[in-house]
């Protein structure tokens, strides 16, 4: 199997080889909404490179040998396989498939975020947890080599190989894909909720959302301006204009930086009102795409045009459906009256 | 409950040094009695914003007559009885009589079940007639003959054998106008609670299925297409594309005389005569919409005072001339509503939902024509109609002397309608007589008394509230037409405590807007407005829309999220704030504020500057 795969040509079908986060990037792709070009580092290209790993030294074994209540030892092989993972050479069909993949994407270096995109439902809340990487804003095509290998070493992190062993999950098959993706300077960026996480109102779409990287935001740095808007009729009927002291922006060499924000635009709302319609209409449409409610982090590009840097199906408020209906059926219609004549009663 | 802030007692509010005897002239029933300091009431300003004349008492006493004839013994409501209602210093104040006694209120269920329902299987039905109802009584309003007193009776009374002598005719048409207004309010009450009720029962379903959902969003899926209460307005657009088509509209511009615009069109020729005829078209009926809610005299009618729809036409031909469609989409909003009440649907988890959210937004389409029209046959064509009777009546007696030289027709609605019935016989029996009547040294002194009091008391705020806040308000009633409710009686107590730049009201229709505010105590100030100002006034009505196109937002002291004023705003686009209780004392005329019609928040912008100027 190719070790790399555009956006374009995958789906959450593809799970399995090119990770959730892949897999879902490459079905907003395929769905026609704007998301920044990239492509994943395949589990396909791990899997070569384990396999090289495992010819000079065993990896899988070792870590199915692992008592997960010996800390002492966990991180030891930890530190072990991180460097490994790092230091030895990528079998070279491997290596020029992600060069050659990062050129077209990057002709002119552009920056990248380079994300860990793992397999499992599982590993991907253990993601989302933060128990696996993102690095934003990665310049050039070692950097970017470098960020994979990080990405992958981090399947042997402390906190990854511990719950791995206290789960009793076999090695094989553990594998991680890599999303290499070109990276929005945003003005502003953030997260918008197409079902409420507040009442669970699939009615409206909260968005949420501070100036810059949308860092700021998802690691909770900056208390974000929110708005709440009607799903439907796009009346925003909560503005909260919040005092956003400061914003994440790349940095010089690479790597991103949190700078303040002047007074004049703290307090300034990061989004228009016709930039919260476009957020609907692209929520509204993956959501439509997937059948279900989103969780989305989104950027806005300098000239405000709309980008979409990740979904994820709604799991709160999904989880806590009740089959009960909101109010009771009645034969007689006429009887529901009585809830606002009856005092009560019926 | 604890030891929370409330408003005065009934027995706290004290007439105004002067005004006693004013005070005393309204019926001894609408007087505040010390019992009622255990009453909670609240001030009735969404109809009576300004101090009421005597004469115009009678809105609030036929109302309240129909109102609890209704809720009480007709439909027999579960859990409230009837709303009285008391006068001081000219506010009505009115207080709901809620059941509590958990058997009484079960044997109302199952009268009102039988009842209720019965109308909600027939509304149709039940509706056209009320409609013919309602036709007829105002045709028996327009019959009765404008009262008048000959020199001698016509030989014809004699030669037919009437048997009747015209002094008769007076109280005649006198009592048969007073029957027929009590009547109007009769009809005026047979749908209108239980219309209210359907569309509650399907808003309560929506923000229990969808908490976050907006009042406007809920109002849009009901609201109707050809309600008449949009009629007029729809007239004075379809003047202004007449007038652009017949090419007579450079006649109309701002501050036009209208009896010169009208005498010109007459002599233009044909077009202008043609223009003239569709005036008369659209006039009749539609123009006998009141230019306030149809409870003060003084608020005439359109047919009695062309200025506001002609203020609206030069604004309505620059657009038409401008190439823009100014008239009503009907289509276009039906298929609009249709597809939000089909994608609100759709988001509704179970078919048990479905099943019942169709049934509830099938009820609340019934019921709605009703809730929106009854408005036009009701408190604006009949009322109208009314109260130019009884101005005929002033006009007989002003030129009898019964209010002095200087007297004016109005002058006679200083009087209750008990001392109109006994000047109307004093006339009666002066004229039989042959002999001067008594009223013209009687009355003047009392409309002069009156006169001032009006004025005083207009200069006095008055309490929101008064009495201990109950825990809950669940009378129906009083939450679906005043859209009282315990959270806004809270916001009440609380002015001016928590935040002195801020009111708080109802989201009527969202958006942000920052303007110049136009605190707007009568429609007679109407003229004052300019493009891009925010209305701020106590109550408005869907008359004023034609202004709707001038104003950039809209305040009101009193209002609910049925209030007529919300319905308009939510039509017309136009951010709006409803029911803040105080905005016309809080915001000075020419005061910057900006309105939040999502939040519902009117925000006081440069208070300072005002404050140096004032």
């Amino acid at each position: 199997m190719n070790p790399v795969a555009w956006f374009k040509e995958v789906g959450i079908a593809d799970r399995p080889t090119v990770g959730g986060k892949g897999g879902s990037l490459g079905e907003l792709t395929q769905a026609g909404i704007a998301v920044p070009p990239g492509f994943v580092v395949t589990t396909s290209a791990f899997e070569q490179f384990l396999e090289a790993l495992e010819a000079r030294a065993p990896v899988r074994a070792r870590v199915e040998a692992l008592d997960p209540s010996d800390l002492e030892a966990t991180v030891a092989l930890s530190e072990e396989l991180r460097r490994r993972v790092m230091e030895e050479p990528v079998p070279e069909a491997v290596a020029q498939a992600v060069r050659a993949a990062y050129a077209e994407l990057c002709p002119a270096e552009e920056p990248v975020a380079i994300r860990s995109s793992a397999t499992t439902e599982d590993a991907e809340d253990a993601s989302f947890a933060g128990l696996q990487d993102t690095f934003l804003w990665v310049l050039g095509a070692d950097q970017m080599a470098a960020r994979v290998r990080e990405c992958w070493g981090s399947l042997y992190s402390v906190e990854s190989m511990t719950y791995r062993r206290k789960q009793g999950l076999p090695e094989e098959g553990v594998a991680m894909a890599v999303v290499v993706q070109r990276m929005v300077d945003a003005m502003c960026a953030g997260v918008m909720f197409t079902r409420s996480p507040l009442t669970g109102d699939k009615s409206v779409i909260t968005v949420e959302g501070a100036w810059g990287l949308g860092s700021a935001v998802v690691s909770g740095e900056v208390t974000p301006d929110r708005w709440v808007m009607g799903k439907i009729t796009g009346e925003i009927s909560v503005r909260d204009i919040s005092d956003k002291h400061a914003r994440q922006v790349p940095a010089p060499g690479g790597g991103i930086v949190e700078v303040a924000n002047e007074a004049a635009i703290a307090n300034q709302p990061c989004l228009t009102d016709d930039q919260l319609m476009a957020l609907r209409e692209v929520g509204r449409k993956v959501e439509r795409h997937y059948g279900k409610p989103q969780d989305i982090e989104w950027a806005l590009d300098e000239a405000g045009h709309v980008f979409l840097l990740q979904s994820r199906p709604e799991t709160v408020w999904s989880a806590k459906d009740a089959s009960a209906p909101v109010k009771p059926v009645e034969a007689n219609p006429l009887a529901h009256v009585m809830s606002i004549f009856g005092g009560g009663k019926r | 409950m604890t030891d929370q802030k409330s408003f005065p007692l009934p027995s706290d509010l004290k007439v105004v040094p002067g005004t006693e005897g004013a005070q005393a002239a309204y019926p001894y029933y609408a007087q505040f009695v010390p019992e009622d300091d255990q009453k909670f009431w609240f001030y009735n300003s969404m109809h009576f914003p300004e101090p009421m004349h005597h004469f115009d008492m009678i809105t609030a006493e036929a109302a309240y007559v129909a109102l609890g004839a209704f809720n009480t013994r007709v439909h027999v409501l579960p859990t409230a009885k009837g709303i009285e209602h008391r006068v001081i210093n000219g506010r009505v104040y009115i207080g709901g009589v809620a059941v509590t006694d958990p058997a009484e209120i079960e044997e109302r269920v199952g009268e009102f079940q039988q009842r209720a329902f019965y109308y909600y299987e027939n509304w149709e039905r039940l509706y056209d007639q009320w409609k013919d109802k309602m036709k007829a009584l105002i045709a028996d309003a327009q019959a009765l003959p404008k009262p008048s007193l000959p020199a001698y009776e016509p030989l014809e009374t004699t030669h037919t054998g009437k048997g009747v002598a015209s002094n008769h005719a007076l109280l005649d048409i006198y009592q048969k106008q007073i029957e027929g207004y009590h009547r109007m309010w009769h009809h005026h009450f047979e749908f209108l609670l239980l219309g209210y009720g359907a569309y509650m029962t399907f808003f309560d379903f929506c923000k229990k299925a969808f908490p976050e959902i907006s009042d406007q969003a809920i109002s849009r899926m009901v609201a109707g297409m050809e309600a008449e209460i949009f009629r007029p307005d729809e007239e004075v657009k379809r003047l202004a594309r007449r007038a652009v088509e017949l090419g007579v509209d450079a006649q109309f511009t701002d501050n036009m005389n209208i009896d010169q615009v009208l005498a010109d069109l007459d002599a233009l020729g044909n077009a202008g005569k043609e223009w003239l005829g569709e005036l008369e078209t659209s006039r009749n009926p539609w123009f006998n919409v009141s230019s306030g809610d149809g409870f003060y005299h003084y608020h005439r009618s359109w047919n009695d005072d062309l200025s506001l729809p002609f203020a609206a036409l030069p604004g309505y031909i620059e657009k038409i001339k401008a190439g823009a469609n100014i008239e009503r989409p009907t289509e276009q909003l039906v298929a609009e509503r249709e597809q939000l009440v089909a994608d609100y649907r759709e988001l509704l988890e179970t078919d048990e939902d479905k099943a019942t959210y169709d049934q509830l937004i099938g009820l609340a389409h019934r019921v709605f024509p009703y809730v929106e029209g009854h408005k036009f046959y009701c408190e604006h064509w009949y009322t109208n109609l009314f109260f130019n009777k009884i101005r005929e009546f002033g006009a007989l007696l002003a030129e009898h002397g019964f209010f002095g030289p200087q007297g004016r027709e109005d002058d006679v609605f200083h009087l209750n309608q008990y001392e109109l019935e006994s000047a109307i016989i004093d006339l009666m029996l002066a004229w039989g007589i042959g002999s001067e009547p008594r009223g013209p040294k009687h009355w003047p002194a009392v409309v002069a008394e009156r006169k001032a009091a009006i004025e005083e008391w207009g200069k006095h705020p008055t309490s929101p509230a008064l009495g201990a806040v109950p825990d809950v308000i669940d009378d129906p009633a009083i939450v679906m037409l005043w859209g009282i409710t315990r959270e806004n009686l809270d916001t009440w107590l609380n002015e001016g405590v928590e935040n002195e730049k801020e009111l708080k009201g109802f989201a009527a229709c969202s958006g942000v807007v920052e303007g110049t505010a136009r605190v707007v105590k009568s429609v007679a100030e109407i003229g004052r407005i300019q493009q891009g100002d925010i209305l701020v006034c106590q109550v408005t009505n869907p008359t004023w829309s034609p202004i709707f196109q001038k104003i950039g937002a809209a305040v009101s002291d009193i209002g609910g999220s049925m209030s007529h004023m919300a319905i308009v705003a939510r039509e017309y686009g136009l951010p709006a704030v409803v029911g803040t209780g105080t905005a016309t004392q809080r915001i000075r005329d020419g005061q910057r504020i900006r309105v939040d019609g999502g939040r519902g928040v009117v925000t006081l912008l440069d208070e300072e500057r005002v404050l140096e100027e004032a």
